[in-house]
């Protein structure tokens, strides 16, 4: 009898977990999958087998004390904070920005997954310009890259009439080990080192590359209030 | 079929498990058709997500003996589902997944109540969550999944000596399939890592830089990502873009459609549009099946005890071949969602200031220059100037006092411990405890129930 139901057991469970030594992989649904091997990542694997659970006798008494307590007033629900929120927290509380970038929470001390960074540059084309820049962090942060956009208009070869920020850290080059620190500092660096080479404006990158000088006085006349070309910027000085 | 005739054989092969002793079952496993019995009467499953996997879990499930089952979806059938979502029908586009699905086992199976619930996860409260005894999740997103993860492991609670208390564990099985490839895992959070101990793990997703997609398109994605990132909201100011409005996808795929005839690249079609926006990845029923399976399985395993559970993560690949393994992860002691965190006993009387100069001295802590938040409010700030000035007054009054007077409850400091000169930025878990509240802080620290 024990070993025909040995064999049953075994049958089921062979059925799921056929053992496969060579590469080991893994696939997650939602564009998410990853291969690995073991040995890159030492202390991830545990060799003894645990899991021998039976809970049905839990799940019994649990029922029992449910129906008792059904007419008690329950504790009031709590929404847990995601590891996000925890994570940006931290970040947060570490912020150590330049004299020229401030940041500001809209929706008061404790939403922190929406703020916005002000930056205020002291030199280069820029001098004197201020530009907003909106947050948003997503609960699986620092998985997800924040969603940055610039709220001023600014004629700048990186940054569209939009607002979109071509930064390779807050796409392609994001990762998990940057922090809000970095990704200011990057914006930061926009200002004083504008890129012709990742163009997201290709007019203005146009001129920065062929003729600095019309770029400056674009530049400035863009910040003071004024047309570039076709376009209208609103005055940020 | 008549419940007379149907009943023997529905459960002859689960009788095989159930009834039976074994080699491997659990401690206190119990064979016998009382244990049978109770699973019927007393286990409450519920499952996230109706789509592939949904439907498969649900019928699974049902069939694996399980009468109390719950399913939650916030979608609403496609066309395009009915493919491999099995339980849906043409006549049935439109409607909520998690209502037809329910209903269409409750037809074929007889005896098996199933709770639809048509909203999303978030809308429920903890109390809903609670009521399971196992969740057993058919998600698509690493969002979704680190949800319903920290909400179970939320019910978690520790002893004084930081041991998990059984009464308390919520366990769950979580399924994922992506084309031929899938995993599925059992989570029992305070024994198992939770999906936050090793979300690590997860690549980072594939990101083109915006400024390829404005100026050097090179593929027909490229196309797409400019239509549906850059274009739309050059077009459509302040009117945000809806993944699901089909007009909104038919808009983007026609802006790529001009944007690959302007650089003369290929393959931009509307399925390609969808795919590329909503990161789909073809399914394949028969990757949901057997995920499903497994997951159906250890549900089975964790509620009878009838065998050892899956340790603790199954990877299947169907791509060249077929490869499955089953690695062993290890918990995360320090996580934030799961591990048990620091225990800390205070009087009621004790200011959020001296609250923080006490994590400084604390042996197993170590922290200055602490900031404090409390679910989702933020006491004290170190920085930046604009929140720590926001948060100061907080310092001279008592954390009881700030926490709602809870008698037990988490709270997160982050802060920079270790040596000067060494000193390195930490973020900590504490299981803050008050002294002498009506009692409950003494029984619940002894571990009873």
């Amino acid at each position: 009898m024990k070993v025909q139901n040995y064999v049953s057991d075994e049958v089921n469970i062979a059925k799921f977990a056929v053992n496969f030594t060579i590469s080991f992989f893994f696939g997650v649904m939602g564009d998410k999958c990853l291969n690995l091997r073991a040995s890159l990542v030492p202390g991830l694997f545990r060799t003894d087998v645990k899991g021998r659970l039976s809970m049905i006798k839990l799940f019994k008494v649990k029922e029992k004390q449910r129906e008792l307590a059904e007419n008690s007033n329950g504790k009031p629900p709590v929404k847990k904070q995601s590891a996000g929120e925890l994570r940006l927290h931290r970040d947060i509380s570490e912020l150590n920005l330049p004299k020229t970038c401030s940041i500001s929470f809209p929706n008061g001390k404790d939403d922190l997954m929406n703020f916005e960074v002000t930056i205020r540059p002291d030199e280069g084309y820029y001098n004197g310009g201020i530009f907003v820049f909106t947050f948003q962090i997503s609960p699986i942060y620092p998985h997800e890259a924040p969603k940055v956009k610039c709220k001023t208009k600014v004629y700048h070869p990186n940054i569209d009439l939009e607002g979109n920020v071509c930064l390779n850290i807050l796409r392609e080059d994001w990762k998990p080990v940057l922090n809000i620190n970095t990704i200011i500092y990057g914006l930061y660096h926009l200002f004083t080192e504008p890129n012709h080479e990742d163009p997201l404006n290709p007019d203005a990158a146009g001129v920065l590359r062929d003729n600095p000088k019309l770029f400056e006085s674009n530049v400035r006349r863009a910040m003071a209030g004024g047309y570039v070309g076709q376009t209208f910027f609103t005055r940020c000085i | 079929m008549a419940d007379s005739t149907a009943q023997p054989s529905r459960s002859r092969d689960l009788d095989k498990l159930l009834l039976r002793p074994g080699h491997l079952v659990g401690p206190n496993f119990e064979p016998g058709a009382e244990l049978r019995d109770d699973i019927k009467t007393y286990a409450k499953v519920l499952v996230v997500g109706a789509g592939g996997l949904g439907c498969e879990l649900l019928k699974d499930l049902a069939l694996s003996g399980f009468c109390n089952l719950e399913v939650i979806d916030m979608d609403r059938i496609e066309v395009s589902n009915l493919n491999r979502q099995f339980l849906f029908r043409l006549e049935d586009v439109g409607k909520p997944k998690a209502e037809v699905a329910a209903k269409r086992v409750m037809e074929r199976v007889s005896g098996v109540d199933i709770v639809p619930h048509f909203c999303r996860i978030e809308d429920k409260e903890l109390d809903f969550y609670s009521d399971f005894n196992i969740i057993v999740l058919g998600l698509d997103s690493i969002e979704a999944r680190s949800y319903i993860n920290a909400v179970a492991c939320g019910f978690l609670e520790y002893d004084s000596d930081d041991n998990p208390r059984e009464e308390t564990f919520k366990p769950m099985v979580d399924g994922g399939t992506e084309g031929f490839k899938g995993h599925a895992r059992v989570i029992v959070p305070g024994v198992t890592p939770c999906f936050e101990c090793t979300i690590w793990l997860f690549p980072p997703q594939v990101k083109f830089p915006l400024c390829t997609l404005a100026e050097t398109p090179r593929s027909a994605a490229h196309c797409i990502e400019y239509a549906h990132l850059i274009k739309w909201d050059e077009v459509h100011v302040g009117k945000t873009f809806d993944p699901d409005n089909p007009e909104h996808m038919q808009w983007v795929y026609s802006e790529a459609v001009k944007r690959a005839e302007l650089f003369g690249i290929p393959g931009v079609t509307y399925s390609l549009t969808q795919g590329v926006v909503k990161n789909i990845i073809p399914a394949i029923a028969s990757t949901n099946a057997i995920i499903s399976a497994a997951c159906t399985l250890e549900a089975l395993k964790i509620a009878s005890g009838c065998s050892k559970t899956l340790s603790n993560y199954l990877t299947y690949n169907g791509v060249e071949g077929l490869h499955t393994k089953v690695t062993e992860f290890v918990k995360d002691n320090d996580c934030l969602v799961c591990g048990p965190g620091v225990l800390i006993e205070l009087d009621t009387s004790v200011t959020l200031r001296k609250f923080i100069d006490l994590l400084e001295e604390h042996p197993k802590l170590l922290l200055s220059k602490a900031s404090v938040t409390h679910r989702g409010k933020n006491l004290y700030m170190q920085a930046p100037p604009v929140l720590e000035e926001m948060t100061r007054s907080n310092l001279d009054v008592a954390l009881f006092d700030l926490m709602d007077k809870i008698p037990k409850d988490i709270v997160h400091v982050t802060g920079t411990a270790g040596k000067s000169g060494d000193k390195q930025s930490c973020l900590r878990k504490l299981r803050v405890a008050f002294k002498g509240i009506n009692g409950v802080t003494e029984m619940d620290m002894a571990g009873g129930a």
